[in-house]
């Protein structure tokens, strides 16, 4: 059995022809090739969706669990088991709506992980519905006078949370897209890379040439530390697009609060102890 | 005059006036001096105010359910004395503070006893230690001895504070209004002070759990508080989820990357986590959850008890995957099937639901310490036979497929909750649909071999056989005590005395039958005992076995059972 990703093939997608999803996987792959990790060392989690079935076609080690939950097995396996480079590759619909707590909470938590969202605006697998993130007024199948609600912008909201890194890249733009990828995985600590997708089943607004036309990569000027520069730069969004690392700080993780997990062994690696049980059982005499 | 074999003290007062401490300090002594001990906590769902009570039995021998009478009071305020003087014995006593008003059913009762209790604390140094006046004044007056108490007072209070309590103690002492006997003192050493959810606590640590998830919910949250405190010398991780589906998708993660894990909740919460709970069916994910029950549906009395869950949590979760749902019938019960639930989730990959409910979740019994020698941690991780990647659905004989633990080298260990094939990936052929199907429902042919049998109590010659479940056992064994005293009563030469036996099921569904098959022809009579409005559990005996129960005692009021209530209604007729 080859020691790399790409090593374990793709046996098919249920994706469509042309699906940015494609692009997405590819640049993962070519991200964790890149970083030298075995595929027994990665994890990635999915929950239910059409992005959400990107850990079936890698092969590294996959836990594909229920609609909106990725974020809470991914951080508790890595809690357990932290050798594991834990990513979460799902949608929109999973990671924001349904999920939406979890990604709340699971930015304050700040386990080493890193957030892959495929964002193309829309439910794919369900054939076209409003996602968090589509915009207001755009005109679906459910949504049939245009999208009443406003759209959430999870860079803002990641920021408002004290998310350490943020960042937005497309998935057109390979380069960028896995020198970003790249990053996130480094970063120690949660990590959120919003990618823009288009739709090409479900989405007629935000197709190619509407996001073509649209991104451009942040300057070399920014300063990915400033946090105000972060969400001014975050808020942009219509006829320009910024893509790259809005916001990249070291902050302390959920480990490095407990002794237990900063000083012990991975909890997956501790044998039993009847003398502490013993001991535990006493405290009750 | 004959010493009592055991003896009730009632603590009663509004929330905040420090009740649970006193009635832990009791307790802890009571034990320690070589009493059994038995103690039912009320409360209400408050943090001021209101009315609790806390009840604790003592003796000389096991006991088993609160008792409607107390034999003393300590009454730290007006509403007490009223709402429990009824049920005082006529040669009991009930302390209460001098300036209390009392209500006018108590004037000129001579079992009151007016104490300056509050006017003794505020000498002693803080008159928030009036509840510790009124314990010296009882114990004095039962004759039970003030040694020990300073350093389980100080395990209790900051050192200033167990000072001032001591100082209250024999402050209180020199109070005592009268002398009555307490039982006799019996061995004084080697056991312990449990409760039901410390127990379950200690059984996950026993059985070597890594990962405790949990979103707070009364009556459960004390199993988290436990674990808690013990994550350092345990080495488990305790993490307070988002909410309880967080807590159950993360205790199914941790578990398949290679922890023993587990959550624990009530039962508006464990409604939230049955998706999840279906997925560790699906996933084969070995996951241990407990349901400590309380009266619903919904929010319903979220401080009581009730044993209303059952017919959900056998069924909770759409589709068909195998578990196993244990209820819990004491706390050493409770310890020794935590271990279990985790040995047999292991073994067979599969979900393993423990249902406790509020009455064993806050009652305390003294009992012998849990055997911890003989538990053997074992992952059961079976061996792959592998050619060529890794079969995390491999096609066994037994339906239990060999696991890995992810971060193994040259394994990929996928898991869907879409219907797989062996290798982990999506399918939707009819073929493995059937075959993996199949293969997941026959783990119960083999968690067959391994269910319990229900416990039989009682007459061996009976003709009244009762059926109960969880922790109505503890109130059903002192129903059959008192019924086989009063069988030897005289009766009249027409009307013999019935005789009981009981049968407390541990393991629910799937519900063992041998046992119960065999005894039921003896029976002339089929009793069902439980906590709810239905009948659950006679409903589940009906379909699985299709016995049915001549009669019903179901107690739905949101308190405990005890013997006397059971008892009364057996001998009674109809309730």
């Amino acid at each position: 059995m080859s020691e790399t990703v790409n090593g374990f093939p793709t046996y098919e997608t249920a994706w469509c022809p042309g699906c940015g999803d494609f692009a997405i996987l590819a640049a993962l792959k070519e991200t964790l090739d890149g970083l030298g990790l075995a595929p027994h060392d990665v994890l990635v989690v999915g929950g239910i969706g059409q992005a959400a079935k990107t850990p079936q076609y890698i092969g590294a080690n996959a836990f594909c669990g229920l609609h909106g939950r990725s974020l809470p097995p991914a951080v508790a396996a890595k809690l357990v088991n932290p050798k594991l480079t834990v990513i979460v590759d799902t949608g929109d619909g999973d990671s924001y709506g349904e999920g939406g707590n979890h990604f709340l909470h699971n930015i304050r938590r700040n386990v080493d992980i890193t957030h892959f969202v495929h964002d193309n605006q829309i439910y794919g697998l369900t054939k076209g519905q409003a996602s968090p993130t589509t915009a207001e007024g755009q005109v679906t199948a459910v949504q049939t006078h245009g999208s009443a609600n406003q759209p959430m912008n999870p860079l803002l909201v990641a920021l408002s949370l004290g998310c350490g890194f943020v960042a937005r890249a497309y998935c057109a733009d390979r380069p960028m897209l896995t020198r970003i990828m790249t990053a996130a995985i480094r970063h120690r600590g949660y990590a959120l890379v919003d990618i823009l997708q288009p739709c090409v089943s479900f989405n007629k607004v935000n197709t190619f040439p509407w996001y073509g036309q649209r991104v451009y990569p942040l300057e070399e000027t920014h300063d990915a530390t400033d946090r105000e520069a972060a969400y001014r730069r975050a808020s942009e969004w219509g006829d320009r697009i910024p893509l790259g690392i809005f916001y990249d700080v070291a902050k302390p993780t959920y480990p490095d609060h407990l002794a237990l997990l900063r000083d012990g062994p991975p909890l997956v690696d501790v044998p039993p102890d009847p003398d502490a049980l013993r001991a535990r059982m006493e405290s009750f005499l | 005059m004959e010493r009592p074999d055991r003896l009730a003290i009632l603590i009663g007062g509004s929330a905040g006036q420090g009740m649970d401490s006193l009635t832990a300090v009791l307790e802890k002594h009571l034990q320690r001096i070589g009493y059994w001990t038995f103690t039912t906590r009320d409360y209400m769902s408050r943090v001021r105010g209101g009315h609790n009570f806390n009840q604790t039995l003592f003796g000389t021998s096991p006991l088993h359910s609160p008792s409607k009478g107390s034999d003393a009071v300590i009454a730290l305020d007006a509403a007490t004395v009223e709402l429990h003087l009824g049920d005082l014995a006529p040669d009991g006593l009930l302390l209460v503070d001098a300036a209390v008003a009392l209500p006018l059913s108590a004037a000129g009762d001579a079992r009151v006893h007016r104490l300056p209790l509050k006017e003794t604390a505020t000498a002693s140094g803080s008159p928030k230690t009036e509840g510790t006046v009124a314990l010296g004044a009882l114990l004095a007056s039962l004759g039970l001895p003030l040694e020990g108490l300073a350093p389980i007072l100080a395990g209790h209070f900051p050192p200033e504070i167990a000072e001032k309590n001591v100082s209250a103690l024999q402050a209180g002492a020199a109070l005592a209004p009268v002398h009555r006997d307490a039982p006799c003192c019996v061995d004084p050493k080697g056991r312990i002070l449990v409760n039901g959810n410390e127990a379950v606590a200690l059984g996950a640590l026993a059985a070597g759990c890594r990962f405790y998830s949990a979103y707070p919910m009364t009556p459960s949250t004390s199993i988290m508080n436990a674990l808690a405190g013990w994550m350092d010398s345990g080495r488990i991780l305790v993490e307070q989820a988002e909410d309880e589906i967080a807590a159950i998708n993360m205790a199914v993660g941790a578990s398949y990357a290679g922890v023993r894990a587990m959550t624990g909740t009530s039962g508006g919460g464990f409604c939230l986590m049955v998706e999840a709970l279906g997925l560790a069916g699906m996933l084969e994910v070995p996951l241990v959850v407990a349901d400590i029950q309380r009266p619903g549906p919904v929010t319903g009395f979220p401080t009581r008890t009730e044993q209303g869950d059952l017919r959900f949590v056998v069924s909770a979760s759409h589709g068909e995957f195998p578990r196993l749902v244990v209820s819990l019938r004491s706390p050493a019960d409770a310890f020794r099937q935590t271990v279990r639930a985790f040995d047999l989730a292991d073994r067979f990959r599969i979900p393993v639901i423990l249902l406790g409910d509020q009455f064993l979740a806050d009652t305390t019994v003294t009992v012998p310490p849990f055997d911890v020698d003989g538990i053997v941690v074992d992952r059961h991780f079976g061996t792959p036979d592998e050619t060529g990647g890794f079969r995390t659905y491999a096609l066994t004989e037994d339906g239990i497929s060999p696991r890995r633990v992810p971060g193994t080298p040259g394994v990929r260990v996928c898991v869907d909750s879409d219907e797989h094939d062996e290798y982990g990936r999506i399918t939707e052929s009819a073929e493995d649909r059937v075959a993996m199907t199949r293969k997941r429902m026959r783990k119960e042919e083999g968690l067959a071999a391994f269910l319990e049998e229900p416990e039989f109590l009682g007459d061996p010659d009976y003709d009244i056989l009762l059926l109960c479940w969880g922790s109505t056992r503890e109130p059903v064994v002192d129903a059959l005590a008192r019924l086989a005293r009063q069988k030897d009563a005289p009766r009249g030469p027409d009307a013999p005395a019935p005789r009981y036996a009981a049968l407390a099921f541990g393991d629910v569904w799937p519900l063992p039958q041998k046992e119960l098959l065999s005894r039921f022809a003896q029976a002339k009579s089929l009793v069902d005992v439980e906590q709810n409005a239905t009948g659950q559990f006679a409903a589940l005996v009906r379909e699985t076995t299709g016995l049915v129960c001549d009669r019903k005692l179901l107690k739905y009021d949101g308190r405990p059972l005890s013997g006397e209530w059971i008892a009364e209604r057996l001998e009674g007729g109809d309730e």
